[in-house]
């Protein structure tokens, strides 16, 4: 049995942690303005010497930016940190999967947010962190019907002068939802960057789409930054991917440094950034559209973007630019393809087609399904359904 | 790499003509009538071959399918719930075939229950828009998968025989 004396000390143990803990959880209030007084309570003053310094001619504009995030996870989830840390105006979290314990090899999520959604999840994380940032959550899948007209709808009208969003940044890690972004973008004419880490995790890269001005998703097949492993010692057996913190949090920078630099105009916007961590090596590269791509919205844009008059061409950085459209010189088919895994294509040094196209694909051999008018599509479920 | 046994498989199921997505209204349901003329032949040849291994339906507007697979071995019949739904991409991305009950108890799988691809499978539906349909991402996709995942998980005593009450094959 305790004594008195002993269960008072437990007492006040307990209630000295009780307050520590709900202190913590009072968030700081708003703040109105950014100011850059340099004293330990302002959390931005550090951001606003920027400006003092001449790198950036007016930080606190910032605040008057919308980024949409689309996919909260590795890569996504540092992105909205490091922008709410900034101060950006508002963000737009997309994703539709559940915190996991699998999920802890990343940076930003905490093992007791197992089991939540990962938007609601990060926001409560990022409101705490800065309450001035305005955080709006959507836990769908973009890439479905009954969501892509609402995930459009916010992308259009969401800004803060509800207006379409200042910047779109693509966090999602498979193809699918890659192409969604992409073809929203160039419906809509969102600037976005597209953002990755191999399944391999050691290369990542970024790249930044103006529709019609830089090749967009469907321009070529996907690029991928040369790994530099031999392909014969790449085990994939009994695993869909690989992931390091490291790569996604340098991935992340590259995707946020670019961000920043794009709304406050200061330094260049790479079309191109890859990262391949076994060799430390860095490609870059301006990229132009495809004339033939065979998203409509892209060459719409390209021909809107033509017809433009050029006023600032002189402050563009003088990279060169290279198209990545295909004019099928490999010619490559489906019914002769033994050469075909050899045939990876530099687009650039250390850059390559993840898989080249064919102009014209050439499957002679099996039919085509004809269809008559005159079956219904009812009739044909009907007859799916009684094989 | 399209060896002997893909071209095989691929020339039993019939090409589509239309490049539509669910997007695209009328167009689709063109589209979905050759999907459906190119399943049920590819449904039926497999019967014929005695190589039944999948039955497919989808709801209305053709954007959400579901159905089951089935896997043989031992003349054991391991039998899978699928599920996918058309990606507004379609068909220039491939539909994502997922195996819910199977979710958490292989590595390959990404999250929900979707099926990992061979490194092959979006090169050949890439060089493929709009031929490739359902029948081919079963056949390409889902076909492989089963066969060395499902053997692999019955060994390892991840999956179990149950027997099925509901009669028909
Ligand atoms: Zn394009």
């Amino acid at each position: 049995m305790s004594t008195v004396e002993e269960l008072e000390a437990i007492v006040a143990k307990l209630e000295s942690k009780l307050s520590a803990l709900t202190q913590k959880n009072v968030p700081r209030g708003k703040i109105q303005q950014m100011s850059s007084e340099v004293v330990d309570s302002n959390p931005y003053s550090r951001l606003m010497a920027l400006k003092r310094m001449g790198i950036v001619n007016n930080y606190e504009r910032i605040r008057d930016y919308t980024v949409a995030v689309v996919g909260v996870g590795g890569v996504g989830s540092v992105t909205a940190e490091m922008l709410t840390r900034c101060g950006i105006g508002r963000l737009i979290l997309f994703d539709y999967d559940k915190v996991e314990l699998a999920n802890m090899n990343r940076l930003f999520f905490q093992p007791h947010q197992s089991g939540l959604s990962k938007v609601e999840a990060a926001a409560e994380t990022l409101r705490n962190i800065n309450p001035d940032v305005d955080i709006l959550t959507f836990n769908y899948n973009i890439t479905t019907v009954e969501n892509f007209d609402n995930f459009t709808n916010v992308l259009n009208t969401s800004s803060i002068t509800n207006g379409p969003v200042d910047l779109v940044l693509s966090c999602v890690d498979n193809f699918e939802a890659r192409f969604a972004i992409n073809t929203a973008c160039n419906e809509f004419n969102l600037t976005w960057f597209e953002s990755g880490v191999s399944e391999n995790a050691v290369s990542g890269h970024i790249q930044f789409i103006v529709p019609g001005e830089t090749a967009c998703f469907a321009c070529a097949p996907p690029l991928i930054v040369a790994s530099n492993i031999d392909e014969k010692t790449l085990k994939r057996d009994g695993v869909c991917a690989a992931s390091l913190p490291t790569t996604m949090g340098i991935v992340a920078g590259f995707l946020v440094q670019n961000t920043l630099k794009y709304l406050l105009q200061f330094g260049q916007v790479t079309h191109y950034l890859g990262y391949s961590a076994l060799t430390d090596f860095f490609p870059t590269m301006g990229l132009k559209p495809n004339p033939n791509c065979e998203d409509s919205h892209c060459r719409l844009r390209q021909k809107e973007f033509v017809a433009k008059p050029k006023t600032e061409m002189a402050v563009e950085a003088k990279e060169e630019e290279k198209p990545i459209h295909e004019d099928n010189e490999w010619g490559i088919s489906l019914v002769n393809e033994s050469v075909e895994e050899k045939e990876q294509v530099n687009v650039s040094e250390g850059v390559q087609l993840a898989y080249t196209l064919p102009s014209q694909s050439s499957i002679a051999e099996c039919e085509e399904a004809t269809v008559s008018d005159d079956v219904s599509l009812d009739e044909l479920m009907a007859q799916m359904k009684s094989i | 790499m399209v060896d002997e046994s893909t071209r095989k498989t691929l020339s039993n199921i019939a090409l589509l003509k239309t490049k539509a997505g669910p997007r695209d209204k009328e167009l689709w349901v063109q589209r979905l009538k050759e999907e459906y003329q190119s399943l049920i032949k590819y449904v039926q040849n497999n019967k014929d071959a005695d190589n039944d291994w999948f039955r497919l339906e989808s709801n209305k507007e053709g954007t959400k399918w579901f159905g089951k697979c089935w896997f043989i071995q031992d003349l054991l019949k391991y039998e899978f719930d699928v599920e996918f739904d058309i990606p507004v991409t379609y068909p220039t991305t491939a539909p994502e075939i997922a195996l819910p009950e199977l979710d958490g108890k292989t590595a390959k799988m990404y999250r929900g229950g979707k099926i990992c691809l061979s490194d092959h499978f979006k090169p050949l539906w890439a060089r493929n828009v709009p031929k490739f349909g359902i029948g081919h991402a079963m056949a390409l996709g889902l076909g492989p998968w089963l066969a060395v995942e499902i053997p692999d998980l019955i060994s390892k005593g991840v999956i179990s025989y149950k027997e099925k009450t509901e009669s028909g094959k």
